[in-house]
């Protein structure tokens, strides 16, 4: 085997999977002693193009406690035509259709490379995706002019069998019906106030018409489309036409006032819509808003204007009035949209806060996506909104609907809990914790929304006592079950396996050191000091950070906005958070410690310290903190530039440079959902603020000469730089009192 | 006026009036049909003489002498009692007064019309005095009853010496004869012709009293006269000469100068008269009862009228009647009178008095025989006209009666009393022995009136009484509100509470602030009094009106209802002329009219801000039945061109009003109809717990703007709701939507709910079915009547409040609970229309009518209206279709030109005779263009400290529309028949007081009507009888709620009219002239004629089975009777002058009313004679309905026990 470094590759590669600790300790008692636990960050829907979609469904194991999949890590009986399932060691009868197994006839899930496997279940109707859109009115001409485009745009994205919806909220909430000829027809809801599912469905007139009338033979429909969600095919024009003729809220807003924004109850109605015509079918709800909900349930801030919306000073002051009412609200909505399998994805596009922080959960319970931007007019929303239909080279959406993800663990370990975009189905289970880390107490969860970056973390705790030894070569195994609705409208069960060696931390301390996995372990737990943080007071939390991590990489999660909401608006820390919170590894260690290259004469890009001693006269840094590309032109940089140096042909090789970091941001650009802010400033710019309140500030106001360096800039911070953190780290370290 | 009033002046006259009373009577008596061809009969036997001198003179009179005397002698009735005596004086003066009256007599001949109307508010008074004098005449009668028959014979004969010698002698000297006449009242030789008109009448009234109760009622008559006992005595004997003649010249108003002027043109009438009137003696025991007639007759010159109509019948009757009748009077007088008194007997012998008091004012019976000389020359004219009657007459009740019924109905009515019971030939009417033409007669009533009320009714004077609701005049506005505006009870009202209060007499005026004007008045005019607002007084606030008094050179003003003085703005100053009037008195309609509209400031308006222009919101039914019965789309295709039609108030300018959408049946849909949008859109709100409207912008739009969308939209609402099966509705929830929608729109508005079923289903408002009919009759029958639940209570408020107008169209199928769906119309000012069963085909054009009509018509929102008055009065009680919330302010949301506002007054202190009393009716609207304004109605009326002066200017028709509101409001916190007992005794209490305090002193047996009130009886017996106290079987619930609601906002003419219907027999027709009605019993429909009946609400045309094939083929164009397709609802359109005429009358009758009446076809024998037959008032109803004898009885007999 090669070096651990190559075999997590390897593994995250195959399977999506990356454990804190590749050999796990073999005893309760030495896992607690690791501080950080056995854990790893999971991405069910890792990319696979060579993966071959099975066609037939899983074999599982007999035990009613157990049914875990059939894998390559199961020891086969091949004469006896039977398997023993390496979690409860049952022994299974293959089924009929496995008559012809051998050892030179296997099935896929039985070949070590195909760990991870994907089953496309056969039974069952093909369900189609349903899509409803709930959109904003209450916006400048232009805004929702850009947003109307935007809209229409995406309707040639679908499937043409894809179901859509409109819902449109101002004032009041309308739920347009579609594909009516002559007349254009709308059920029209007060914004103040919330309906449940069984209202809705009597005012929109969906009750069943067997309910209404009794009368005997009425031909089952099937409810594969209603007045109000029906195939783009069908009411393609008259829904491009409805979004055209959309106008701005009329309601008269007085001087002094916001527009009344009924985005409680419009969500509300969303959620009940799908509720009650599409219940466990894979559907988003895209909600377009560009601005707070000001009155009805779910409102975050007063019509008037001379009261500003809450700010995280407001928050600690407990002065949020609207606040846990607000949360209340949208928190039972996310729990009845994902208790049906629905999304709610957020877009948010104003310059005030929007109330994400109360609404945080819609997206982050249902795998939602959440977005953030100024406007709908600009190419941050539009791009990013057109990157959600992005599709695989099937040629299908890059997404999955109403994933459950069940965990099955031998029997040393157990799960603890999640962290990420999900929420418990509370199975209870013989591999569930007591302890819970994050949403635990279940072995399975479900997550809406799935896209092939997103991941979770999980937790386990070794369960198995010092007393009873595991047997050497003894492998902990881990088994990953996903079903979840593909956006064909197939249902498909993807099963991840893994095992990893056990060690006795007494003898093989060294092998279980060398195992750790420094990144995973940052973010996993980055990710539980965010949940931390977002369920507790801010303060403790990073003590408690402090006194369970000690690492370089700390010190910039520190200052990440992830903690620290200090010059954040609590929605931007809830944007924050949530993006942190679903991606993968990568993306989210840029977000904690992003990146730093500088591009110069002196040779090729070369990725630098975030340190304010890298910001150099003559170099351009390109600094990608996942949310912003940032581009910064050196002083010198900045000038040569400003005398159109680069326009000269002598100076060519100075135009190269000027380019490249260019067309690297733009790589970045393309690929990064959501689309990241793209800055391009200069020394002494004003958005040079976003550089320099990331990097490390090694030189200070107050340290500047001391250094008397005439390189890199100081920062004005009274923020301690890495150094100082490093050595009151170490005193620390060291004492006693730790 | 009042000078004259007060004055004794009046009894000069009043004896000239008797003179001219004849005259008069013969006039009014042929004021009618009848009246004209006898004018014209007479006329141009008198032509010689009077037309020329008429017209000439006519003018004069007319001017200042004729007024004053006029006046003097109306309002002196009572005094030309007492006058009597000065006639003889007076005789003198009269030539020269007589040529005017002369003229005024030759007017009556010819141009009568006009001399009518200005004569018309003294007729009242004459008419009173006429009854008063009639009374007298009546009692002296008895007395003199054989005087007072020669002396009618004799001043008879004068007349017709005075008409012989007058033509040629033009009038002056016929005048004097006339004069002669009435103090020699035994000369009866004078004037033959009139005179022995009287003469002839006189008897035989005396006689028909002998004979039968007449006698009694003479006295009776008399005594009413009697409160100038002395006087009359001394008329009797001038009466009957010529006093008679007054009294009947006093019931004919307008006589009074006419009358003058008549005494000689007048005989002819009355000559005419008789002859009818013997006729229809003639056909039965008739005679006898004319017999009685005649000596109340005598007083009767206004029975002449009822003559002439009689005169058709043979002339020669009339002599054997005298001759007759005149015996059995005497005799059966005393005898009879205590039969009367007893059972059957009583009623005949009250009955006789009634008819009594018409005699007097109708001396008919008089005339009647006069009739025969008179006849001589005026029969040609009453044939004509009585040509309708006889067939009637003959037709179904063999007798003539019954066309003359009014006139000389009553009179030989009273005879037949007497006589049925004597000559009772006539067995089986044995038992009733009343003769129903004996008993007063409205159609002789409203025939009069009509014929004295020629000239335009000038408003200057105060306490005059309009024409009655059924003449057609003309108004000028002289500085009190038009009668078309303000209707008072009385004219004349009490000075003190305490005599208020003895009366019982209700005080109360009919409003209805925004009449529609026909098109010869001038509609208010409005005034700007700049930025400071209207003029008002700084203490009760009452606007600048013609009360004011200015003072100190006109730098103040004295305020007319409270007296408070108020500084003139300088920009109002004017100085006063000599006589203390503003120099710019006339060209300031405040200071001039009675009615005029002010422009109202910023101040008087909603949270001090211009109003918006009104919007109309139509909210359409589409649940199941509303789609089945075709009235959506009936809807729909209608209001595509009636959007057109939306009120304005430039016709030349689009209107400004604003129009919006709903259709609903369990949810509320709205729809986006903004021009700018390609197609409507439709917005459903399902949540109707908590109604809102989702929309604002595009709701209510501008029709000319969105055309296109608004079309589009009507086309598709009955596609897209074809299909429907949703039967419930909702109805709360679709008046909030409406309220909401203006309260959004910042505006107010109306809302047209076009709505079909009992709205069962889950929300606000939600009703249940209550209708049992077990509670009919109990006590809590009464809750039936009252809203089901609170919750429109509430609602209407807010709708008030918002200037939320309601109409709403119901199309029930089954029970709708109007009680309840109907709160919110009636507290809006809104109306109910109520279609029953609708079918598409029979019913769309009376629905479509009506709706056109209440979208068309003007209408005023957001109104407040205040009514203030002088001191001493204060208005204490409202009713109509609006909301109060405190005690003085009637709001109104929407008030159009139909509704009416009854106020009802009582005494805080004591009036002065010598202001008399104001009110002053103030209304604060918003105009259909969106304007603020103030419409002000100003009514000054007579106060008196004599009872006798309230009760001959009291209004009977406005005191029964109080009575129907007053008891129809009253079903909702009592019992049925409590509220019956009540109406009961109040009437009985008016008439008991009349009888005790003005009335002479005569037998108990008699009963003794008011002039102005002999009607009452007939018409609160309507009331009583109506479904909505007293209903039949097939009565729902919901009609009887729906008829409650209608009553409270009616106007008087609609009242008359729906509480006596218009009986119309169409066999014949005059040219331009509507033939004169009969009176609603089945006993004068003549099995071979066609009549058309009409209510207000219903329009019936009813085909005798023997009407002449002829006649059917002009009308239906079958000759055969079974042929005629009884469901038809529009007569086919014939070539022939009758088709054409038939469907204009009806036309004319649709176009009068407020809304559309279907016309429906009632062949006799055919089983919907039964819903015909409903509306015959007279008879007993098949629910239990007295009789109007019956009734007459039983009033008699309660003014019995209360005088005992």
């Amino acid at each position: 085997m090669a070096t651990f470094p190559e075999y997590i590759t390897q593994n995250e590669e195959r399977d999506g999977v990356r454990f804190s600790w590749n050999v796990w300790p073999s005893s309760r008692l030495e896992a607690t002693r690791m501080v950080v636990p056995v854990s790893s960050l999971f991405t069910p829907l890792s990319e696979r193009p060579d993966l071959p979609p099975i066609q037939y469904e899983p074999v599982l194991c007999s035990r009613a406690t157990c049914r875990a999949v059939l894998n390559p890590l199961c020891q086969v009986d091949y004469r006896a035509k039977l398997w023993a399932c390496n979690f409860c060691y049952q022994r299974n009868q293959f089924p009929p259709s496995y008559a012809g197994i051998s050892e030179v006839n296997q099935p896929a899930e039985l070949l070590p490379q195909f760990s991870t496997i994907e089953y496309v279940v056969q039974r069952g109707p093909q369900m189609p995706l349903v899509f409803l859109y709930v959109v904003d009115t209450c916006m400048e001409d232009e805004d929702l002019q850009a947003l109307k485009e935007s809209l229409q745009m995406s309707l040639s994205l679908l499937p043409p069998t894809a179901l859509v919806g409109l819902i449109t909220f101002g004032r009041m909430v309308q739920v347009h019906e579609l594909g009516c000829e002559g007349i254009s027809k709308s059920y029209v809801f007060r914004g103040t106030k919330d309906l449940n599912a069984k209202q809705l469905q009597e005012m929109l007139g969906l009750i069943k018409p067997s309910a209404t009338q009794g009368r005997g033979p009425q031909p089952a429909q099937q409810p594969l489309s209603n007045r109000f969600l029906q195939p783009v095919q069908k009411i393609d024009m008259n829904l491009t036409d409805l979004l055209g003729e959309l106008q701005r809220d009329p309601w008269p807003v007085t001087q002094g006032k916001r527009p009344l924004r009924s985005l409680g109850v419009a969500m509300s109605i969303a959620v009940g819509l799908l509720e009650c015509t599409f219940p466990n079918t894979g559907a988003r709800i895209m909600t377009f808003i560009g601005g707070p909900a000001t009155q009805g349930p779910g409102m975050v801030v007063g019509d008037e204007l001379k009261t500003p919306i809450r700010s995280w000073h407001d928050l600690e002051k407990d002065n949020a009035k609207f606040m846990k009412k607000a949360t209340k609200h949208y928190e039972s909505l996310a729990n009845r949209a994902s208790t049906n399998g629905h999304i709610i994805d957020i877009y948010a596009c104003a310059l005030d806060q929007t109330g994400l922080l109360e609404m945080k959960c819609c997206a982050n319970y249902t795998g939602g996506y959440m977005v953030m931007a100024d406007s709908f007019n600009t190419s941050l929303f539009k791009q990013t909104f057109q990157r959600v239909f992005t599709k695989d080279v099937q040629g299908s959406f890059k997404m999955a609907f109403a994933a459950t993800l069940e965990v099955k663990t031998s029997r040393e370990i157990k799960v603890s809990g999640a962290i990420g975009p999900c929420v418990s189905l509370n199975a209870k289970g013989p591999c569930v914790s007591e302890n819970e880390i994050g949403t635990g107490g279940t072995c399975q969860w479900k997550i809406c929304g799935l896209d092939p970056s997103t991941t979770l973390a999980l937790y386990f705790e070794v369960v198995n006592q010092h007393n009873a030894p595991i047997p050497q070569g003894g492998r902990g195994a881990i088994q990953f079950v996903t079903q979840y609705q593909h956006s064909s409208g197939q249902r498909r069960i993807r099963v991840t396996t893994t095992a990893r060696n056990w060690a006795d931390a007494q003898t093989q301390i060294q092998s279980i050191a060398a195992s750790f996995d420094q990144e995973a372990a940052a973010i996993l737990m980055a990710r539980l000091s965010v949940f931390r943080a977002e369920t507790e007071e801010g303060p403790d939390v990073l003590r408690w950070l402090d006194r369970q991590l000690i690492r370089l990489f700390m010190f910039h999660l520190r200052r990440s906005p992830f903690l620290q909401v200090f010059n954040n608006s609590p929605d931007e820390s809830s944007y924050y958070r949530h993006q942190f919170n679903r991606h993968d590894l990568t993306q989210a260690l840029i977000m904690i410690q992003p990146v730093l290259y500088a591009y110069s004469f002196n040779g090729p890009p070369e990725p630098v310290l975030l340190d304010s001693s890298s910001i150099l006269p003559d170099r351009i840094l390109l600094m990608d903190t996942f949310f912003q590309i940032l581009i910064y032109h050196g002083e010198t940089v900045a000038q040569w530039r400003k005398a159109g140096y680069q326009e000269m042909s002598e100076y060519e090789n100075f135009r190269h440079l000027l380019q490249a970091p260019v067309d690297d941001a733009q790589e970045l650009l393309h690929t990064r959902f959501p689309m990241p802010r793209y800055i391009d400033t200069e020394h002494g710019g004003s958005q040079a603020r976003f550089l320099l309140s990331k990097v490390n500030p090694s030189q200070t106001h107050n340290n500047m000469y001391a250094w008397g360096q005439e390189s890199g800039a100081p920062i004005l911070t009274d923020d301690v730089s890495l150094q100082v953190f490093m050595d009151h780290l170490k005193k620390l370290a060291v004492s006693s009192a730790a | 006026m009042n000078v004259n009033q007060h004055t004794p002046m009046a009894s000069p006259y009043g004896q000239p009036q008797p003179g001219y009373g004849q005259p008069g009577f013969a006039p009014v008596d042929g004021g009618y049909p009848a009246p004209y061809a006898p004018y014209n009969g007479p006329a141009s036997a008198y032509q010689p003489g009077p037309p020329p001198q008429g017209p000439a003179r006519g003018p004069p009179t007319s001017g200042a002498p004729s007024a004053p005397q006029q006046y003097s002698q109306y309002s002196h009735s009572q005094g030309d009692m007492q006058n009597g005596p000065p006639p003889m004086t007076q005789a003198p003066p009269r030539p020269a007064a007589s040529q005017p009256y002369n003229q005024g007599a030759v007017n009556l001949s010819g141009p009568q019309p006009s001399y009518p109307q200005h004569y018309g508010p003294q007729p009242s008074m004459q008419q009173v005095t006429n009854q008063m004098t009639g009374m007298q005449i009546t009692s002296g009668p008895p007395t003199p009853a054989g005087p007072g028959y020669d002396p009618p014979h004799s001043s008879q004969p004068p007349v017709n010496t005075a008409y012989s010698a007058a033509p040629p002698h033009s009038y002056t000297q016929a005048p004097p004869p006339a004069s002669s006449a009435p103090t020699q009242p035994p000369a009866p030789s004078g004037p033959p012709a009139s005179q022995q008109y009287y003469g002839g009448p006189p008897p035989p009234s005396q006689q028909p009293f002998n004979s039968s109760l007449p006698p009694t009622s003479q006295q009776q008559f008399t005594s009413h006269a009697p409160p100038l006992p002395s006087s009359q005595q001394t008329f009797p004997p001038s009466s009957y000469s010529g006093p008679a003649p007054t009294p009947s010249h006093a019931p004919a108003p307008p006589v009074s100068q006419p009358q003058q002027s008549f005494p000689p043109t007048q005989p002819p009438f009355s000559s005419a008269p008789p002859p009818n009137s013997h006729p229809a003696f003639v056909s039965g025991p008739p005679p006898p009862a004319q017999g009685s007639f005649q000596p109340r007759a005598p007083p009767p010159s206004s029975q002449p009228g009822s003559f002439p109509p009689h005169g058709s019948s043979p002339i020669s009757m009339p002599s054997g009647q005298y001759s007759g009748p005149m015996p059995p009077q005497q005799q059966p007088p005393p005898s009879q009178l205590p039969p009367y008194h007893s059972g059957a007997p009583p009623p005949r012998v009250q009955m006789p008095p009634t008819s009594m008091a018409q005699n007097n004012h109708l001396p008919p019976g008089p005339q009647g025989p006069p009739g025969p000389p008179g006849s001589m020359q005026q029969p040609p004219p009453q044939p004509g006209i009585q040509g309708g009657y006889p067939p009637q007459q003959n037709g179904a009740f063999g007798q003539v009666r019954g066309p003359q019924p009014g006139y000389a109905g009553p009179y030989p009515g009273q005879p037949n009393y007497g006589a049925p019971a004597p000559a009772p030939a006539p067995a089986p009417a044995a038992q009733k022995r009343l003769d129903p033409d004996s008993i007063p007669s409205p159609i002789q009533v409203i025939e009069d009136d009509k014929a004295k009320s020629t000239e335009p009714f000038a408003t200057g004077v105060r306490g005059q009484a309009p024409p009655l609701v059924t003449t057609n005049f003309q108004v000028k506005d002289q500085g009190n509100a038009s009668p078309r505006f303000v209707r008072c009870t009385a004219y004349n009202m009490p000075c003190t509470a305490d005599m208020a209060k003895q009366s019982q007499v209700p005080l109360a005026a009919v409003i209805k602030p925004l009449a529609t004007l026909p098109p010869d008045e001038t509609p208010p005019y409005l005034v700007d009094h700049g930025e400071g607002g209207p003029i008002r007084c700084n203490r009760c606030k009452a606007y600048m009106c013609p009360y004011m008094q200015f003072i100190e050179g006109g730098r103040r003003f004295q305020c007319g209802f409270c007296s408070c003085v108020t500084e003139v703005p300088p920009h109002y100053f004017q100085h006063l002329d000599h006589t203390g009037k503003r120099v710019d008195c006339y060209d300031r309609p405040e200071l001039s009219l009675g009615s005029y509209e002010f422009l109202a400031t910023v101040d008087y308006c909603k949270n001090n801000k211009i109003p918006q222009p009104p919007a109309y919101i139509f909210l359409i039914d589409v649940s199941y039945n509303a789609v089945k019965s075709g009235m959506v789309n009936i809807v729909c295709q209608e209001l595509k061109t009636l959007l057109d039609y939306l009120p304005r108030e430039n016709p030349e300018m689009d209107s400004v009003v604003r129009v919006g959408f709903v259709t609903y049946n369990k949810v509320l849909h709205f729809y986006n109809v903004k021009s700018s949008l390609a197609q409507p859109q439709m917005l459903v709100v399902s949540d109707v717990s908590d109604m809102f409207v989702p929309l604002l912008d595009g709701f209510l739009v501008n029709v000319n703007e969105s055309r296109l969308v608004i079309e589009s939209l009507l086309d598709q609402i009955p596609e897209m709701f074809a299909e429907t099966r949703e039967t419930e509705t909702v109805f709360g929830p679709v008046i909030q939507a409406g309220l909401e929608a203006l309260k959004a729109a910042d505006c107010s508005g109306k809302l047209f709910v076009f709505h079909t079923s009992l709205p069962i289903a889950e929300a606000p408002g939600k009703l249940k079915n209550r209708e049992d009919k077990k509670l009919i009759g109990t006590d809590k029958e009464k809750s039936l009547f009252q809203s089901q639940v609170g919750f429109y209570n509430t609602l209407a408020k807010e709708c008030v409040a918002q200037g939320c107008c309601v109409d709403l169209f119901l199309f029930p199928n089954q029970y709708v609970d109007v009680a309840t769906l109907g709160v919110v119309p009636v507290s809006t000012g809104g109306s109910v229309y109520k279609y029953t069963y609708f079918q598409a085909l029979s019913d769309k054009e009376r629905f479509l009518n009506d709706l056109r009509r209440d979208v068309q018509k003007l209408v005023g929102f957001d109104a407040v209206m205040r009514v203030r008055t002088s001191t001493g009065i204060r208005a204490t009680d409202f009713f109509g279709s609006f909301f109060m919330s405190n005690t003085t302010d009637v709001e109104l949301a929407g008030l159009d030109c139909d509704k009416a506002v009854t106020v009802e007054f009582k005494h805080d202190d004591k009036l002065s005779e010598e202001t008399g009393a104001l009110m002053q009716c103030a209304v604060l609207y918003t105009s259909c263009s969106g304007q603020r304004r103030l419409r002000v109605h100003n009514m000054a009326v007579n106060c008196c400290s004599q009872l006798a002066d309230l009760y001959r200017n009291c209004e009977t028709d406005t005191i029964i529309n109080f009575f129907s509101k007053y008891a129809f409001r009253g079903l909702l916190n009592n019992p049925t028949k409590a509220v019956r007992d009540t109406l009961i005794n109040q009437c009985a209490q008016i008439l008991a007081c009349y009888r005790k305090n003005c009335a002479s002193p005569s037998s108990a047996g008699q009963l003794i009507l008011p002039e102005c009130m002999k009607l009452l009886p007939v018409y609160l017996n309507c009331v009583l009888k109506s479904d909505v106290l007293m209903p039949g079987a097939d009565v729902s619930l919901d009609d009887r709620a729906y008829l409650r609601q209608l009553i409270g906002c009616m106007d008087v003419p609609e009242s008359h009219v729906f509480f006596y219907p218009r009986l119309l027999p169409l066999t014949k027709f005059e040219s331009g002239s509507l033939p004169v009605a009969v009176r609603d019993s089945e006993e004068r429909l003549s099995k071979g004629g066609v009549y058309l009946l009409e209510t207000g609400l219903h329009l019936f045309l009813w085909v005798g089975a023997s009407a002449q094939q002829e006649l059917l083929l002009n009308i239906f164009g079958t000759p055969s009777f079974s042929q005629i397709d009884p469901s038809l609802t529009s007569l086919p359109v014939l070539d022939n002058p009758f088709s054409q005429r038939m469907r204009e009358i009806i036309e004319s009758f649709r176009a009068q009313r407020s809304r559309y009446m279907k016309l429906m076809v009632v062949k006799q024998e055919d089983k919907s004679e039964l819903i015909f037959r409903h509306f015959l008032v007279e008879d007993k109803s098949a629910s239990g309905g007295a009789s109007y004898v019956d009734f007459l009885c039983h009033m008699h007999k309660e003014i019995r026990q209360l005088l005992s």
